[in-house]
């Protein structure tokens, strides 16, 4: 099968490639259904992504919309605990789902022809949970392993978290998405009850399908098992705009390690967030990101891995498309023989010449054709495909925007992000942790010692 | 959005409920399956090739019986090796190397874990990058320089890796567990060495080690992408026949069953207890692959609705992730079990894990827990070859483990045919829950001491 396709598709590719066949439709419950066609291999993937994440969570409520997540898999009426997973698996599916700041998703992989399985249990689960208290109260637990997995036992998460709420003064960003211990130690089922009774509704879903499959029929049979859902009245969550940052920010977090890590983060606008006038900004921050970062080649990993030595890892961070006002991010670990005071001046000094000196023509086009490359790359996953839609209109834009990320990535200049340095990467909007390793074994305290001074 | 930046990796930016244990399991039937070609090159290299001509873009991987179950009283010496290709070829130093391929959009790859160590590039077709692209991952391939300063550089940042590993009571737990189940075998020696190890290398053992081991008849080059069967031919031959024809090295020895239970506590200040629970367990060419295989989806191998993760997480909330695998490897690779859950739990999540495998031991799986795997694993197997990079990564498979070229084809049938008796026998007959290693690290339970 797929070499007959292949022989198709292959005189075809290069006219589709730069407008693969994306078809959007709105139920008459306000569920928006997005379908994407990609007939490489008789398989599909089918998302539901919810607008709720721990972004639109607050103190004393912290981890809900994570905890709501595992119990999506407790039953319906008509599906039982368990149910789910087990009909997903026995018809050759995978099966999961993430939560973050902004969102919610779940999502099934399954041959093409099984569509029909998925929207079945999706759209029971949409507004039909049932929330059994006997089984909130294990997978409560289970969440709480899960905290001490991801974050209690490993420094390097301890100290993001720790940063993100430091970095964060009222914006929702500061809470983490796997619920602060204390929130998750008196959460109840009522609490769960309610936050899915205020989002989880058609008008606040969009359904994202991509695939070998056809997009009438995905429609067919969305309208069938979603279409008869009521809609929901949905209260916009409030903007919660952080304050201005006054100053630069330091904190230490101390936790039992081996290794010194650093974290530095400057408060940043994205494509959601910036006025008309500056809409190339958030652009020219991914590029500078990539200027830095964007591979073996780029300055982080040329001059502070190598050249000077002085990291033993250092990366950049910024994503344009988040929901709220972001950071951008430098992190790093100094390599042995240097503090984490010499990480952080290199960094800063490769921030200072990016104010001072435009960027290099070849090392802008490096960035930029790193890119272009990638987005045939991505193609070659559904799954990527389909959560590129689902990210970019659960947070609010439209999948269009992948286009349009393109074109403005490409029209970056040297100038532009040399202005973007100068009005972002700036002390006074500026956090730094650090996380400062105590010793695991009393008896061997860590080499790198605990006293690498703050400035 | 940026693809290649940041520090917020998909775990640290979503939660899941589910952690996805990243395993090449080989399955197939005969409905969906990629038409692969196979040759031999010139200086007798095995090429496998799928044409997937949908996307403008191609995956190169030449792989090598060159990684850690080579390293002999060496441990890191494949890892490092395999490291210092990119950092200098042909005069061309790392950042020279890394710019050439990044100006054109292409990707360079490598790695070395036990059996198998590798190159990959992916890049785009268009001749005006691929040729420039190919030229670089043909010099990092046959010319590596080893230079001292770099080599240096990267021995440290070897010896930082291990030292970050002993802040993660999950990665020592997995080494301890590796060194318990294989002692002298070469499946005992970790990819990163030790510090000790690490220390005592010279840039002499690895161009020595580069010499032996990544030569054509030791090589296999998959390429799966928009290219004709001609291109693949000479992309073939001018990356692997660069190489010196040399040999393949010899056959490494079967791995010892272990002789009785063994276990291990080390302590940690941590909040949870990471188990491992295991003994070797299957090779890839191995006669009870089958019923091993299919078995074990039952019991831990199939996410949620496993016995293993039913009994510990759904039934009781004990851990996040509960699960049992076996990774098929040259010689025996491991069967392993395990969890992590909050340090007093771990004397109670532990029993139910020995008693569920006891159980499915002495047992086997029910009529309909069989059914529903063969379920899962024929009609899911559309999903493991749904793109180029899965499809690269099963002909590595296939080609470094010299399975046979219909093993895909045959693949479900073989799932189909196998039986509850054959099941229950083979488990019978290979697993020994009475003669296993466990290994916990954890935290103190209680106030009281972990020995």
């Amino acid at each position: 099968m797929r070499g007959l396709l292949a022989l198709f598709l292959g005189l075809f590719a290069s006219l589709t490639l730069a407008a693969p066949a994306v078809h959007e439709y709105r139920l008459d419950n306000g569920l928006k259904l997005i379908v994407k066609e990609d007939h490489r291999a008789p398989v599909m993937v089918s998302q539901v992504w919810y607008k709720v994440g721990s972004s639109y969570e607050h103190d004393g409520i912290t981890g809900l919309s994570h905890a709501l997540e595992h119990m999506m898999f407790k039953g319906t009426k008509a599906h039982p605990a368990g149910e789910f997973s087990r009909i997903i698996s026995q018809n050759g599916g995978r099966e999961n789902a993430f939560t973050s700041q902004d969102y919610t998703a779940y999502f099934q992989t399954m041959e093409k022809n099984r569509l029909k399985i998925s929207f079945e249990l999706e759209s029971d689960r949409m507004r039909n949970l049932t929330l059994p208290k006997k089984e909130f109260l294990k997978e409560i637990r289970v969440v709480m392993e899960e905290r001490r997995m991801r974050t209690d036992d490993n420094p390097q998460s301890l100290t993001y978290e720790q940063f993100m709420a430091t970095a964060f003064l009222n914006s929702p960003y500061r809470i983490p998405t796997i619920g602060w211990q204390d929130d998750l130690d008196t959460m109840k089922v009522e609490d769960l009850r309610h936050w899915y009774q205020q989002w989880y509704a058609p008008n606040n879903a969009t359904v994202v399908v991509a695939g070998d499959v056809d997009p009438d029929e995905v429609l067919r049979l969305a309208r069938r098992y979603f279409g008869p859902l009521k809609p929901s009245d949905i209260e916009p969550v409030k903007p919660r705009h952080e304050v201005k940052q006054l100053g630069i920010k330091r904190i230490q977090v101390k936790a039992p390690a081996e290794l010194p890590y650093l974290i530095m983060g400057y408060k940043a606008p994205v494509v959601l967030t910036i006025d008309k006038d500056h809409a190339w900004e958030p652009y020219a921050l991914e590029v500078l990101a990539g200027v830095l970062d964007g591979g073996s080649g780029a300055r982080l990993s040329s001059e502070l891995v190598r050249g000077k030595a002085i990291a033993a890892s250092a990366s950049a961070g910024y994503d344009a498309h988040d929901r709220l006002k972001t950071l951008f991010t430098l992190s790093g670990t100094p390599s042995r023989g240097h503090t984490v005071a010499e990480l952080e001046k290199a960094l800063h000094e490769q921030i200072q010449k990016l104010k001072d000196k435009p960027v290099k023509k070849d090392e802008l086009a490096r960035v930029k054709a790193q890119l272009r490359a990638e987005k045939i790359y991505q193609q070659d996953s559904i799954f990527y495909q389909a959560m590129q839609i689902g990210i970019l209109e659960s947070i609010g834009l439209s999948w269009r925007e992948a286009e349009n990320y393109h074109k403005q990535i490409q029209a970056v200049t040297p100038a532009q992000i040399m202005a973007v340095a100068k009005k972002y990467l700036v002390d006074d909007h500026l956090t730094v942790a650090e996380l400062v390793p105590q010793p695991i074994d009393p008896k061997h305290p860590p080499r790198h010692g605990g006293g690498n001074h703050v400035r | 959005m940026y693809a290649n930046s940041g520090h917020r990796t998909f775990m640290q930016m979503f939660t899941t409920r589910v952690l996805a244990l990243a395993l090449v399991v080989l399955t197939g039937t005969a409905q969906a399956l990629p038409a692969i070609k196979t040759w031999q090159t010139e200086k007798g290299a095995k090429v496998l090739f799928v044409e997937a001509s949908e996307l403008p873009m191609v995956d190169i991987r030449l792989v090598f019986d060159a990684a850690a179950a080579r390293d002999g009283d060496q441990p890191g010496l494949a890892t490092l090796t395999n490291d210092l290709l990119d950092q200098g070829a042909d005069g061309l130093n790392a950042d020279a190397i890394a710019r050439g391929l990044e100006q054109r959009g292409a990707k360079l790859g490598a790695g070395s874990e036990r059996d198998m160590a590798w190159l990959s590039l992916r890049s785009l077709t268009d001749p005006k990058l691929l040729e420039p692209s190919l030229a670089l991952f043909g010099k990092v391939l046959a010319k590596p320089d080893f230079p001292e300063a770099d080599f240096k550089r990267e021995q440290k940042q070897m010896l930082i890796g291990l030292q970050y590993e002993k802040q993660k009571p999950g990665a020592i737990a997995s080494r301890t567990f590796y060194s318990k189940l294989y002692g002298d075998h070469p499946y005992g020696s970790h990819p990163s060495g030790t510090v000790k190890s690490v220390k005592a290398l010279r840039v002499a053992d690895l161009r020595a080690f580069y010499k032996r081991y990544y030569v054509a008849r030791n090589a296999t080059v998959v390429i799966v992408g928009k290219l004709t069967a001609a291109q693949a031919h000479k992309i073939a031959s001018r990356l692997a026949d660069s190489l010196p024809e040399g040999s393949k090295p010899s056959p490494l020895p079967p791995v010892a069953a272990l002789e009785k239970a063994d276990e291990v506590l080390i302590k940690f200040p941590s909040r949870q207890s990471h188990v491992l629970v295991g003994q070797p367990g299957l090779r890839r060419k191995d006669p009870d692959y089958f019923p091993l295989y299919v078995g074990n989806h039952t019991l831990g191998g199939s996410g949620l609705v496993s016995r293993i993760s039913d009994e510990i997480r759904e039934k009781r909330g004990l851990a996040y992730s509960a699960y049992s695998y076996f990774i098929p490897m040259k010689e025996q690779g491991p069967f392993m079990l395990g969890f992590q859950t909050r340090n007093d739990q771990r004397d109670e999540a532990l029993k139910v894990l020995r008693d569920t495998l006891k159980k499915f031991v002495a047992e086997g799986p029910t009529k309909k827990e069989l059914k529903a795997s063969k379920n899962n694993i024929i009609s899911g197997f559309p999903l493991r070859v749904a793109s180029n990079s899965k499809i690269s990564e099963y002909l590595a498979v296939i080609g470094f483990y010299d399975l046979p070229l219909d093993y895909l084809n045959t693949f479900t049938d073989k799932v189909k045919a196998v039986t509850r008796e054959q099941i229950r026998d083979a488990w019978k007959r290979r697993i020994h829950p009475d003669k296993m290693v466990t290994v916990v690290v954890g935290g103190a339970v209680d106030g009281t001491k972990a020995k």
